[in-house]
């Protein structure tokens, strides 16, 4: 997998999926029009900043709530690279997976980590840099199987390899 | 070391002797759900899979219940997508409106949740049947569909928090008294990736209803799952509701927990989550000492209250009473069969004579979709399941979350009230 590098959107504990995607927009299922919409509740700003890159790093519990998968969609569809957290929800750590979001969790990075900064994450082995302050942290690399999912783009993909 | 209840389904759904926690498994599944917002999504998911069809069209249930009866042109294509496809794959669980609820009120009323069974649900709030002792968990869309093509999932085992009840609830104490108690208590990430099994004698004290409010919302608490051991009322229940056979699956005596709560029901008293997480709870009479906190609206239903103990309890509190002047009261029964019953039993004249309205089931205000928006700064009680910022409407718009009997009761003086206070 390639390394993750861009500028930091910096969030605090909880941030569910109704903010992440409000469910008056749930009644469309296409990736650029949710992204429009992408933390439209917590930061209005977020979507006419980010870049194709960005990372989102998050407290403790991103992406609790809902099982909309609309949430880690709209995030990937907004350019988002990855989203770095001390702790997922589980749901939304399931469909990041599944649909090639990549995520990783890890305190340290959380605490070291502010808004602005730039940040490289190398998924093979875990580890974040901040390349603003100079520091490096230690991610809880993927357990093989999911790495498979993640590698091969998400869990259809994955299925139809593993069927072939 | 001993398994608990829900690794002992895991492991015979994996075809396992023994499983511990944080074991990657794949599981065979008994159900596959999804709604009108979830499904879509699946079905495009699937269509990219090298499958023919469904794995087992019995074992498929789609229940369009979020923004129906439609709620807008988008909800309406949504719902012919999920339609078209039951019709193409024969699934024998679909339900079209006229015959459908909410889905996780529906799904046991129709006999397709039983004891020992794996379910997963493209629905957060699937953990919902653990009150029957099932293992049954939310999910997304993606996962929805390997599992409707596979009729697989794989599945970290996950430790467990055991909560063992004791004693009587008192007057006006439901289970979603027990179960804010316990989210306030331990928080919205207290029970993350782990189960939360409910057991103990004050198990005998709660109704079926209660268990399923109870289960519904180990999700708020982070929770995989929720699960309560099989008894007689349990049985009783599903003599009731299904022919199915099922496997009743016991902890082992020397299971390991990472925690342990003993929670006397006879202690706890009405309970209120406060904006805008539903760990920030408040007794009645905390509340009572804070002063009025004025309220717009109250919504009684959801696959959190939506069934008959929560609409007799709102009837016992409204009737003879009228909601306070301005105040909108909405009421929604979560099935046809509880609403067909809260009919027989005169529950929706005690509610139109009080000046609420009554609809047709649907998840509708629940998460903001419609029948019951709440505009910009407005508050609302709600007996159903999230308070997050805009859940409802407006991003300044406040949500409590309470019990029927609360609800009822602050629908009736216009501000967050007890029953007991009429």
């Amino acid at each position: 997998m390639d390394n993750a590098k861009g500028i930091v959107f910096k969030y605090g504990d909880n941030v569910d999926t109704d903010v992440i995607i409000p469910a008056r927009y749930l009644n469309s299922s296409d990736p650029a029009e949710l992204a429009a919409h992408c933390m439209e509740d917590i930061d209005a700003d977020f979507i006419k900043k980010v870049k194709k890159g960005d990372i989102i790093v998050a407290d403790k519990n991103f992406g609790c709530g809902s099982s909309r998968e609309h949430a880690p969609i709209a995030i990937k569809a907004a350019g988002v690279s990855c989203v770095i957290a001390e702790t997922f929800a589980r749901i939304f750590y399931r469909n990041a997976i599944n649909i090639g979001l990549p995520i990783i969790e890890c305190p340290e990075a959380s605490k070291g980590i502010e808004a602005g900064d730039e940040v490289e994450v190398d998924f093979n082995t875990g580890i974040i840099t901040n390349l603003t302050k100079q520091v490096q942290f230690q991610g809880q690399a993927f357990p093989e199987f999911m790495q498979k999912i993640i590698a091969a783009e998400g869990l259809v993909n994955y299925i139809n390899a593993k069927q072939q | 070391m001993g398994m608990t209840m829900t690794q002992k389904i895991l492991a015979a759904a994996a075809g396992l002797d023994h499983v511990e926690a944080g074991q990657l498994i794949e599981a065979n599944l008994d159900l596959v759900l999804g709604n009108d917002i979830t499904s879509p999504v699946a079905i495009k998911e699937m269509d990219k899979m090298k499958v023919d069809g469904v794995f087992d069209r019995d074992k498929i249930a789609l229940v369009p219940d979020h923004f129906v009866p439609n709620k807008d042109i988008k909800s309406a294509e949504h719902c012919r997508c999920v339609r078209e496809f039951a019709r193409r794959n024969k699934i024998t669980n679909y339900f079209e409106v006229g015959e459908m609820g909410i889905e996780h009120a529906l799904l046991p009323e129709k006999g397709l949740t039983v004891p020992g069974d794996v379910i997963i649900g493209a629905d957060s709030h699937t953990c919902t049947y653990g009150a029957v002792g099932a293992f049954s968990t939310g999910v997304g869309s993606t996962d929805m569909a390997a599992g409707m093509a596979t009729g697989k999932a794989w599945f970290k085992v996950p430790s467990a928090i055991r909560f063992n009840l004791i004693g009587k609830p008192s007057k006006w104490v439901s289970g979603k008294d027990v179960i804010l108690h316990i989210i306030g208590m331990i928080g919205v990430d207290g029970a993350l990736y782990k189960s939360m099994e409910f057991v103990g004698e004050g198990i005998k004290n709660l109704t079926m209803d209660d268990r399923f409010t109870i289960a519904n919302m180990a999700i708020e608490a982070g929770g995989k799952n929720g699960i309560f051991p099989v008894d007689e009322l349990t049985i009783a229940y599903l003599k009731e509701h299904t022919n199915r056979e099922y496997t009743v699956y016991q902890a082992d005596p020397d299971a390991v927990y990472d925690a342990e709560y003993t929670i006397d029901l006879n202690k706890l008293r009405p309970t209120v989550s406060f904006p805008h997480l539903p760990e920030n709870t408040h007794t009645i009479d905390e509340i009572q000492k804070m002063g009025d906190i004025l309220i717009d609206q109250v919504v009684i239903g959801s696959c959190t209250n939506g069934r008959l103990d929560d609409l007799r309890c709102a009837a016992d509190v409204l009737r003879g009473r009228h909601v306070a002047k301005g105040m909108r009261c909405i009421i929604i029964p979560a099935t046809q069969a509880i609403y067909l019953q809260a009919m027989e039993e005169g529950l929706l004249k005690d509610f139109i004579e009080a000046g609420a309205i009554v609809s047709t089931p649907t998840c509708g205000p629940c998460l903001g979709g419609y029948m019951g928006v709440l505009a910009e700064n407005e508050r609302c009680v709600s007996t159903t399941n999230r308070n997050f910022v805009g859940r409802m409407g407006h991003v300044t718009s406040e949500i409590y979350l309470a019990s029927p009997a609360v609800a009822a009761a602050s629908a009736i003086t216009g501000k967050i009230s007890c029953p007991c206070e009429l």
